[in-house]
């Protein structure tokens, strides 16, 4: 097994591997997406607490998930670089950061046009989930942009990587701070997610979930590949597959 | 035979080496310390010019103004933490010196929290009287500030030590710093509005303290990672 | 859509319109690096 991870990790392997692999994420993944969003959008009952605004569901909570769990993959990323030295673990962490970032983005202005008809305001500080994805995405910038001001690939991955470790144990706290926070005020809570009784509803947004994983998963994929390519830019290996003519 | 002048320092030793010598050219450049209080001061007086005198409000946003005013001064105070340490190569030195590097760390932000966040502790309910925050909240403020700003010492050191050198490191400090001082920043100031209404303020208090413990048994770690890093 | 149309249908496109940028900007991002790798490679003759 380790032998299977230690070809994975070798640059021209995973360069090779991953464009084949691609395909495979992204076609389940895009009919999942499908089945999700019509079966959500037409198929599932109307919730009787929000009437029809709460299908903003379906696209709402895979953006949440995934600006998570964005986050999740470039901290381990940053780890496994930092503790093993492994240069494509930077370059997942690096791919994955812009990706999360974008998540979240859509997870925000999702959850900023479902409050604007269910609270009358396009914001609400109050609710605990907006304002942690704000903070999540300001961690994002704050990562990307570190990692523009150092020049040295290297070290602009080390020192990334230690930003995102220091933010990954933050995060969990950063949670619970601004659950508390608004815990305080009782303000008007947006989605009663919890309160999404029966399967039709359920389905759909559980392929939903998984096919935006999905994906994402290609388009980590597509930009990691990407990365390496930079990375690895005067190895033999690239000049050989560029003159090969098959690289692309 | 060991041959004494060639005894290496240990850690606590070299701890409190650096921490002395931090302070004592703080103590020959007062404008470090001074400046960010000024600051502090200043911010605070900006936000009853804006937004109106009314004491109501002032009560009510005080916690609030004076929290964001000290994160915000701590913040200017922190850039040039391991700036002038980069610049005259010193930093080198703590880098190859045999005393572990994570206590170095820890010296340099202890000594930059009896420097810059204890002094805002001293500074701060001079503030608050013209915020006519009553006794016990001046003291909630106080005592937020002091387990708060423990914290912040420690958790922008990090930040500190990934921007060293770099250009325009100023603004980059302040974007990695402020989302990971969030929870600092809610506890602290809603704590201190907690008492200013009445209730509890245990919870919060634990809160400030836990983290301030947690951030003082890994920061000097993460800080002495990031050092190695940004000089290698 | 129970009069909640627009809020519903504007979430929809954005997601579709995110995720073709995402896409698009890392198909294109490919491309950039591959030609310059490229023509370094072969016009340059770049050994290295």
């Amino acid at each position: 097994m380790w032998k299977v991870l230690h070809k994975l990790a070798s640059p021209p392997h995973f360069y090779h591997l991953s464009e084949r692999m691609i395909p495979w994420f992204a076609m389940p993944g895009m009919l999942l997406i499908a089945y999700g969003t019509f079966a959500g959008l037409f198929l599932a009952s109307t919730d009787h607490q929000q009437g029809e605004a709460f299908r903003i569901i379906y696209v709402h909570v895979p953006a949440a998930y995934l600006s998570m769990m964005a986050y999740m993959i470039m901290a381990i990323g940053a780890g496994v670089g930092l503790i093993w030295r492994m240069k494509l673990a930077h370059a997942v962490a690096a791919g994955a950061a812009p990706l999360g970032a974008w998540f979240t983005f859509l997870e925000l202005a999702t959850g900023s046009i479902w409050g604007r008809p269910m609270w009358g305001t396009w914001w609400e500080w109050g609710e605990p989930r907006l304002t942690s994805e704000l903070l999540l995405l300001f961690l994002y910038f704050g990562y990307m942009a570190l990692r523009n001001a150092i020049d040295d690939t290297t070290k602009a991955d080390r020192a990334s990587a230690v930003l995102a470790l220091v933010g990954a144990i933050n995060v969990p706290i950063i949670h619970f701070s601004v659950e508390w926070w608004s815990s305080l005020h009782q303000g008007p809570t947006l989605m009663a997610e919890g309160a999404m009784i029966g399967d039709d509803k359920l389905y759909p947004l559980l392929a939903n979930i998984l096919g935006f994983t999905l994906v994402f998963g290609a388009l980590l994929l597509r930009r990691v590949r990407t990365e390496v390519l930079y990375r690895e830019r005067r190895k033999r290996w690239v000049r050989d597959l560029i003159l090969s003519g098959r690289g692309v | 035979m060991t041959d004494n002048n060639e005894q290496l320092p240990g850690v606590f030793t070299g701890l409190i080496a650096i921490a002395r010598r931090d302070l004592l050219l703080v103590w020959k450049r007062p404008g470090d310390v001074l400046n960010p209080l000024f600051f502090f001061a200043m911010v605070a007086t900006l936000f009853p010019l804006a937004v109106g005198p009314s004491a109501e409000q002032l009560q009510f946003s005080g916690p609030g103004v004076l929290w964001v005013a000290a994160l915000l001064a701590t913040l200017l105070s922190l850039n040039s933490l391991f700036l002038s340490d980069y610049e005259d190569g010193s930093l080198e030195q703590m880098l190859v010196s045999s005393v572990p590097l994570p206590a170095l760390a820890l010296g340099k932000s202890a000594a930059h929290w009896l420097a810059n966040g204890l002094p805002l502790v001293i500074v701060a309910p001079l503030i608050a009287i013209t915020y006519q925050m009553s006794f016990s909240v001046i003291v909630t403020l106080m005592v937020t500030l002091l387990l708060g700003t423990i914290s912040l010492s420690l958790l922008g050191s990090i930040g500190a030590a990934l921007t060293v050198g770099l250009h325009r490191g100023t603004a980059l400090l302040s974007l990695l710093v402020l989302p990971l001082a969030m929870p600092v920043l809610i506890f602290g100031a809603r704590t201190v509005s907690l008492v200013a209404a009445g209730d509890g303020v245990a919870g919060g208090l634990y809160f400030l303290g836990a983290y301030a413990v947690l951030i003082l048994s890994i920061g000097p770690f993460a800080t002495a990672a990031a050092l190695r890093i940004s000089n290698e | 859509m129970g009069g909640y149309g627009a809020y519903i249908w504007s979430c929809f496109a954005l997601t579709a319109i995110v995720l073709l940028i995402c896409d698009w900007r890392a198909r294109v991002r490919h491309k950039h690096v591959y030609r310059d790798i490229e023509v370094r490679v072969t016009a340059l003759g770049d050994t290295e």
